[in-house]
């Protein structure tokens, strides 16, 4: 089959998911009778004298299909409902908070896989000796680590033990200020890399202090993760046939491991890497929540927990179109990347 | 019952899943003894509710009453700690019990029948497992509101399509076996062949990886109920434990590691719960793994 064709039918694919994930958010809001519903889009509370003009507007008193079919109208044309939390419309919170939630994904991503990949051989080529031991125990205790406890240890140490060294927050106010004045140009809203472009010497410095604390807490958990995949695709690889045929040609143990047996072992986790980011980017609630980060995952703990309905659904739409959409990619690219791999036909 | 000795075997021969299963006994103990350890006091009416001394909020450090202290609010960490292991086999036996149960019943419909309902039950796990879990979960208890119900319906919509697909994939291997051919073959009705030739051979290895995910259905539970979704306030509960500490991370100037304790003691009863489960599934991790060769 024909690259084209293959991702023409993935796309296909798609459709019955995203609906069944639309189906399903919808059915939540049934939950609610059609008055609660109607409070999904009020903005202001004045509007709560008008309730049965919003059902009526909605048609939130209409048979289930019917209503369906006017919300998923609704979603299409941008309409998520109002946002309580964010004093806006969750589609525009959406964007608005994204670059927060980016720029953790975009720091903690690389060095998860880099560091995992690294012990990960390590501990393959080294099995059952000391360093894989180490690494074994190291990588369990993060995985077991629940983050947000070892995030408020963080802070208990590097904010309140080092006064203020490495606070919470995106920056500290005087930086917060002077990224909105007039001298400052918010390209992208990502704190660093804007910094960078409008050479700010002090912003960068002040974003990069705040970022150390929750990019270590996301990479420390999931960073085990990406160690042991890579260690049980090292020992797979190590144990095939071309392995023994390198050895045997006396070529160096360290070209065996980093050349022969690496490269395969790499395909499953840059699979798996594409999850992570997904899963990344479609917000950290937890360790947003105890850095008050403010991307989407803080604003989504922040709906969930004053039962702001309209941003918890609308967050939970989005992230799940987002991260089928990243999957697809990862499943395309993969294609490219494992040659094994004859569309249509699975690995031969 | 060959897959359980065979366990215990290599089970005894490392010392690391060694650690595991001791964590996990001592905490079973905990769990069992919990009256005896942290007795409840005669005037308090439910024993998973924490005791507190008062409504004042400061912490206050361990003392010969509260030998870890007292957490926001005045609640005993100690009593809550002890029994906020009863709580946390609880919620993971529940969810795990009734994720399990969903999972066979219909992993193996779609397993065995194949066809249309197959097609039907793997696109609706599809949509569950489209949700990045925390955020279904979150959803959903916001939505039925905050509780210990609420949080073990949500870990079990967020966990059953994982089994519902592993146990079908079994099925679908174990139906081409000669011998559920054969007992086809006699005349067996569907039902008494999934029952008695099927289910027990797709069982064992569904249950070992159910009692191995026990840590992270705890570790879910207790994220959320950090998160204020999930026990209601005063539950002995570890994660709502580490919520209340949130406030006192700091101390006042001059101490700043004045309320140590309130953070770090539910903590680390979570993350040892959850290192127990754990060092012992890496270990059964690697093997049961049919790709690694048994060298």
């Amino acid at each position: 089959m024909e690259l084209r064709s293959y991702i023409l039918r993935r796309v296909l694919l798609l459709i019955p998911v995203l609906l069944g994930v639309t189906l399903f958010i919808f059915g939540i809001t049934m939950f609610f009778s059609p008055m609660e519903r109607a409070t999904l889009y009020v903005t202001n509370i004045r509007q709560l004298n008008n309730l049965p003009a919003i059902i009526e507007r909605y048609g939130l008193d209409r048979p289930f299909v019917v209503q369906y079919g006017t919300w998923l109208g609704q979603v299409l044309s941008g309409n998520l409902g109002w946002s309580e939390v964010a004093s806006m419309p969750v589609a525009r919170a959406i964007p608005h908070l994204i670059p927060a939630t980016m720029e953790l994904a975009i720091f903690a991503v690389p060095i998860i896989i880099l560091v995992g990949i690294f012990f990960g051989t390590k501990s393959a080529a080294h099995k059952d000796k000391p360093l894989d031991h180490s690494t074994r125990v190291v990588a369990i205790l993060g995985w077991s680590l629940p983050s947000f406890w070892l995030g408020l240890i963080l802070l208990m140490i590097f904010y309140g033990y080092f006064t203020g060294f490495l606070p919470p927050g995106r920056l500290s106010i005087p930086m917060d200020i002077l990224v909105d004045s007039a001298g400052f140009t918010r390209y992208t809203h990502i704190n660093t890399l804007d910094a960078i472009l409008n050479l700010n010497g002090p912003v960068l410095l002040d974003a990069l202090r705040h970022l150390v604390l929750p990019v270590t807490t996301i990479s420390v958990i999931n960073m085990a993760f990406i160690m042991r995949l890579m260690r049980s695709s090292m020992l797979e690889s190590l144990g095939k046939g071309y392995i023994l045929t390198a050895r045997a040609k006396g070529l160096a143990e360290s070209v065996v491991v980093n050349k022969h047996a690496r490269r395969n072992a790499l395909i499953p986790v840059i699979t798996v890497s594409g999850y992570l980011f997904a899963g990344l980017a479609s917000g950290a609630v937890i360790t947003e929540t105890i850095f008050s980060f403010k991307g989407i995952g803080w604003w989504a703990w922040q709906a969930a927990f004053r039962l702001d309905i309209a941003s918890v659904l609308g967050f939970a739409l989005f992230s799940a179109v987002l991260f089928v959409i990243i999957n697809l990619i990862v499943d395309i690219l993969y294609t490219r990347i494992d040659p094994r791999v004859r569309l249509g036909q699975g690995v031969q | 019952m060959k897959d359980w000795k065979f366990m215990a075997r290599q089970l005894v021969k490392n010392p690391i899943s060694l650690m595991g299963a001791a964590l996990i006994v001592i905490f079973i103990i905990i769990a069992i003894f919990a009256p005896l350890i942290a007795p409840t006091p005669a005037d308090h009416l439910n024993p998973y509710m924490m005791p507190r001394d008062s409504y004042y909020a400061t912490p206050a450090p361990p003392s010969d009453e509260h030998i870890f202290g007292t957490t926001q609010g005045q609640y005993d960490i100690f009593y809550g700690v002890i029994w906020g292991t009863r709580s946390a086999f609880r919620v993971a036996l529940v969810v795990m019990g009734i994720t399990v149960i969903i999972g066979i019943i219909l992993g193996s419909l779609a397993g065995y029948f194949g066809g249309l309902l197959d097609e039907v039950i793997m696109r609706i796990t599809d949509i569950f497992l489209a949700f990045p879990w925390l955020i279904l979960a979150m959803a959903l208890t916001a939505v039925m509101g905050q509780g210990l119900k609420s949080l073990m319906i949500a870990l079990i919509v967020v966990w059953w399509p994982s089994y519902a697909r592993l146990i079908r994939g079994d099925i679908l291997q174990l139906r081409e076996e000669d011998y559920v051919e054969a007992s086809r073959g006699l005349g067996a009705s569907s039902a008494r062949v999934i029952l008695r030739h099927v289910l027990p051979n797709a069982i064992y290895p569904t249950l070992i990886m159910a009692s191995l995910d026990i840590g992270a259905v705890v570790l879910s539970a207790a994220a959320l109920s950090f998160l204020g979704l999930g026990a209601p306030e005063g539950y002995a509960d570890w994660g709502q434990m580490t919520q209340f500490a949130r406030n006192w991370i700091v101390g006042p100037p001059g101490e700043p590691l004045k309320y140590w304790y309130a953070v770090f003691i539910p903590g680390v009863f979570i993350l040892l719960f959850v290192l127990g489960w754990n060092l012992l599934g890496d270990a059964f991790r690697d093997i049961f793994d049919p790709r690694l060769a048994r060298r």
